[in-house]
């Protein structure tokens, strides 16, 4: 490993990117200190975005299992929480209620799964996959990472606040949200939510501007764009969404914090009355707060999906040994629902007031974006037909994203049609569609990719029985959990309810819950065996190769684990990222590396067409 | 094993029709006008969006099916190529299809069209004001005024003659309240003005599908029709602070004749002064 190449290093000028004394035999001159927690080494900045991601997800599933608890045992004391929290009897009270779904989505979406992404295998797989040595800024790269604590320490905060902690819903809808008195959670803990978002918000741009340079600027030679793999695209879609979605919802999140704190109204209309205080003077409209938000945050679903959609395109390759079916129009329809996704933010406002003849304009933008999602679909079916399929862990879990993706997407339709979306909307439908797409597609994306790259990180795989059981498991509980919400969304039962059965009409669906309940627990405590198999495994897993699945990535050329420069000799791409299977394929492999000279035609782009390295490095 | 996993992948599709099938039995299914297990919204415009429901239903099921088994095969056939042992079948090289890919476009592309266009006209007929029955064309019945955590409503009160005057945007002498109940008239359109006095809440009927946000300084009007006399459960569908689940609210539909002897007798309750009799109206 000492034997990277210093030649590559010299070249490119390593310093001038931030890496101290590099280049002969980094390890000895890096502190333990530089090369483990303050590293500038995009690697182990991915290993800590997918830890510090892996251990969130733990405590956004606690804090969902407290909201299923609720909606099971209505009032009745709770195991474990009860006792962790001042409440009377371990009982759940509307407000803790309010708060624990609050919670939940804040660190499950800011927390979990756009860092996991993002952060985690867009950190990790970026520069190796293109041929790189680093990203494009490797100290901005540690920031973006050590951005996520202060944002972890207020979101944390929230829950020390008076009130248990901040309880606008995610979405923080103003007046909740802008008010103090407007609930118990309205209070400074609204204002520790607000500073939270801001700081996962800069971390994410610091991301999002390194991916850009760094897939523009850094490829390997003959890495031309269409050589480069799906993760590669996606990641580069999803961080050009963030550098355009992002800045609104900053921008929004200090308007807000303006109102409850300068005492401005931009989202606070006039002679409103919260709790019997003081009409307030105002001039500010709430909906601007909705079209603020969403214009953010409707991309951010496709900031926490794209890159799913990427990794498993290159995993199902993979698995089933087989080219991807149709890439350019898999790139074409990334980049379709990116763009998409900034039109149709309207569509979360269906009910909210806002002028109908909009609505008519979000509901076709947004049925069509139906489209593209289908096409992705039927690509995958594509690559896997006629496949020759290794039944591992990550072919389970990336089959398992495309039908679970493919009842969010579905589901969605109900949604897109705004006559249907009057009755559904903020019924438990909605949130049985989004855990379809967040839950069942990118976490199972997630959970593929980590056992897909695991090798590549630690230089050991993954145990596949355990890999297996964590699959079986999680996919029972999963839709155990989410499939019913859809009949409870139909059956007309509100979200955010902390006891839905006050109502007539809702009684009898409390056995149905508490099914799901159920579920969720086992789903909840299935991801032990991940978080064990995942930390077992970097010290006991089975040894293995640069190659174990036998991927043509360019990732896949350099040592396991890669050392600070990545490769040992510097990579030149020469074909396209999917030859599975190809006809000419060398005697005794079925695939060809992107690195492999041997067999290709000789074309005079080969080199040229691609970013050469040299004025990008320079 | 690897059988194992594909019939694995085809219980999704099973149990997903399965419990769709058994749920209305269960009443996990539309709340109605006839209880909340046969499903059969309580208003014309309700029907029509379940109709819409239904027909999305019917077109996201078979699409459902098709790609389920799709997935289901191709796993099946890959397990096969992949147990030829000795003689190793290698995998189908394939980039693509050009013609595939126009068919699953453009195919998904006119279903997306018929269903965008096709439901339009019930859109416009539940928000666009040009669009409402000649009825309830600017001529609200009540004012509803969300509040943490009740619903007040606001009618307009009667003349000398016994004639309901019409509502004021501001509250009149004459204005006649009540909290949490909603009486209006049945079988004819009906219409209110929504509004709230604090944070954002939500008008929300499910037996007559109607849900309408109401926010902080709008007045927005909704329009329904409830077909049959009965009372009608009204709850909040945004979230309001802590109190969200239990701002829990009637609606009594009742006939046209009945409503105006409503209105007397609210007169009558809200003019009594606790001494003498209320002067009969």
């Amino acid at each position: 490993m000492s034997s990277i190449s210093t030649t590559a290093d010299a070249l490119h000028g390593h310093d001038a990117h931030g890496h101290d004394a590099h280049g002969h035999g980094h390890a000895h001159t890096q502190s333990f200190i530089s090369k483990y927690v303050f590293s500038t080494d995009h690697k182990v900045i991915g290993i800590q975005f997918l830890v510090t991601t892996l251990l969130m997800l733990m405590v956004g599933g606690a804090l969902a299992l407290g909201v299923r608890w609720q909606l099971a045992f209505p009032w009745e004391s709770m195991p474990i929480f009860g006792t962790l929290f001042p409440m009377e009897g371990g009982q759940i009270s509307p407000d803790f209620y309010t708060m624990l779904f609050t919670m939940h989505a804040t660190v499950m979406i800011f927390l979990v799964i756009i860092p996991v992404l993002a952060g985690a295998f867009g950190n990790f797989l970026i520069p190796l996959m293109i041929g790189a040595d680093d990203m494009a800024f490797p100290v901005l790269n540690m920031l973006s990472y050590w951005f996520m604590w202060p944002a972890i320490g207020c979101f944390g905060m929230t829950f020390l606040c008076a009130g248990y902690g901040a309880a606008g819903g995610w979405t923080s809808y103003p007046l909740l949200s802008a008010l103090a008195e407007a609930a118990p959670g309205s209070g400074s803990a609204q204002t520790w939510w607000l500073f939270g978002l801001t700081f996962v918000g800069v971390s994410s741009m610091m991301g999002s501007v390194n991916y850009m340079t760094t897939i523009i600027n850094m490829r390997a030679p003959g890495m031309t764009l269409f050589r480069m793999p799906l993760t590669i695209w996606s990641m580069f879609i999803t961080a050009i969404l963030q550098a355009f979605a992002l800045p609104v919802l900053t921008a929004a999140g200090f308007m807000l914090v303006a109102d409850r704190i300068l005492g401005t109204c931009f989202f606070i209309p006039a002679g409103i009355v919260v709790n019997n205080a003081e009409p307030t003077v105002g001039g500010g409209q709430p909906l601007l707060w909705q079209h603020l938000f969403w214009f953010y945050s409707h991309p951010a679903v496709y900031i926490m999906l794209l890159p799913a959609m990427g990794m498993v395109s290159d995993m199902l390759a993979c698995m089933c040994r087989k080219p991807i079916f149709g890439y350019k129009p898999m790139v074409y329809s990334l980049a379709a629902i990116a763009g998409l996704g900034f039109i149709v933010w309207g569509h979360h406002m269906f009910t909210s007031g806002m002028n109908p003849a909009l609505g008519m304009t979000f509901m076709v933008s947004t049925i069509m974006i139906a489209l593209p999602s289908a096409v992705k679909v039927f690509n995958w079916l594509g690559t896997m037909w006629g496949g020759k399929i290794e039944f591992n862990t990550v072919l389970l879990n990336c089959a398992a994203f495309v039908s679970m993706f493919l009842i969010g997407g579905l589901s969605g339709i109900f949604m897109a049609a705004v006559p249907v979306d009057i009755y559904i909307h903020d019924t438990y439908f909605i949130v049985a569609h989004f855990h379809y797409v967040l839950f069942g597609a990118t976490l199972f994306g997630v959970f593929g990719g980590i056992t897909f790259w695991f090798p590549k990180m630690f230089g050991r795989l993954m145990n596949e029985p355990v890999g297996k059981l964590h699959f079986f498991l999680t996919f029972i509980g999963f839709n155990g959990t989410f499939f019913p919400m859809h009949l409870l969304g139909v059956a007309g039962m509100p979200r955010r309810y902390a006891n839905p059965f006050l109502y007539e009409y809702l009684e009898h669906l409390l056995p149905m819950n508490q099914f799901m309940t159920y579920s969720a627990i086992l789903m909840g405590f299935a991801q032990f065996l991940l978080l064990g198999n995942f930390l077992l495994s970097i010290k006991f897993g089975q040894k293995c190769g640069r190659n174990p699945w036998n991927a043509n990535g360019l990732e896949w050329s350099a040592p396991s684990p890669p050392g600070h420069g990545n490769f040992d000799v510097p990579p030149v791409c020469y074909r396209g990222p999917y030859e599975y299977s190809h006809p000419d394929c060398p005697e005794g492999q079925d695939y060809w590396m992107q690195t492999d000279p041997r067999g290709r035609k000789k074309r005079p782009d080969d080199l040229a067409g691609g970013n050469a390295a040299a004025p990008a490095h320079s | 094993m690897k059988k194992f996993w594909v019939f694995f992948f085809m219980l999704v599709p099973v149990l997903a029709l399965w419990s769709c099938i058994v749920a209305p039995g269960y009443g996990w299914w539309f709340p109605g006008s006839d209880g909340p297990s046969k499903g059969v919204a309580a208003s014309p415009l309700g029907r029509r969006i379940d109709d819409l429901f239904y027909m999305i239903l019917v077109i996201t099921t078979i699409t459902f099916i098709g790609v389920q088994l799709a997935l289901g095969y191709v796993l099946w056939t890959g397990i096969r190529r992949d147990n030829r042992e000795g003689d190793v079948e290698k995998a189908w090289f394939s980039h693509g299809s050009h013609e595939l890919e126009v068919i699953w476009s453009i195919v998904p592309a006119a279903v997306l069209l018929f269903i965008a266009l096709y439901q339009m006209d019930v859109w416009a007929s539940y928000r666009v004001k040009t669009h409402f029955p000649e009825e309830v064309q600017n001529k609200p019945m009540a004012e509803v005024t969300a509040r943490q955590f009740e619903w007040r409503i606001r009618y307009p009160g009667l003349d000398e003659n016994g004639n309901v005057l019409p509502l004021m945007p501001d509250p009149q002498p004459t204005d006649l309240y009540a909290v949490n109940d909603l009486h209006l008239p049945s079988g004819r359109p009906v219409m209110i003005n929504l509004k709230t006095q604090d944070v954002q809440h939500s008008f929300f009927l499910p037996e007559l599908r109607v849900k309408q946000d109401a926010v902080p300084g709008l007045v927005i009007p909704v329009w329904f029709e409830a077909d049959k006399s009965g009372e009608y459960t009204l709850l909040c569908a945004e979230l309001c602070g802590w109190g969200h689940y239990k701002m829990k609210a009637r609606f009594v539909a009742r006939p046209e004749e009945e409503f105006i002897p409503y209105l007397r007798e609210l007169t009558k309750q809200q003019s009594y002064d606790g001494v003498k009799e209320a002067a009969a109206q």
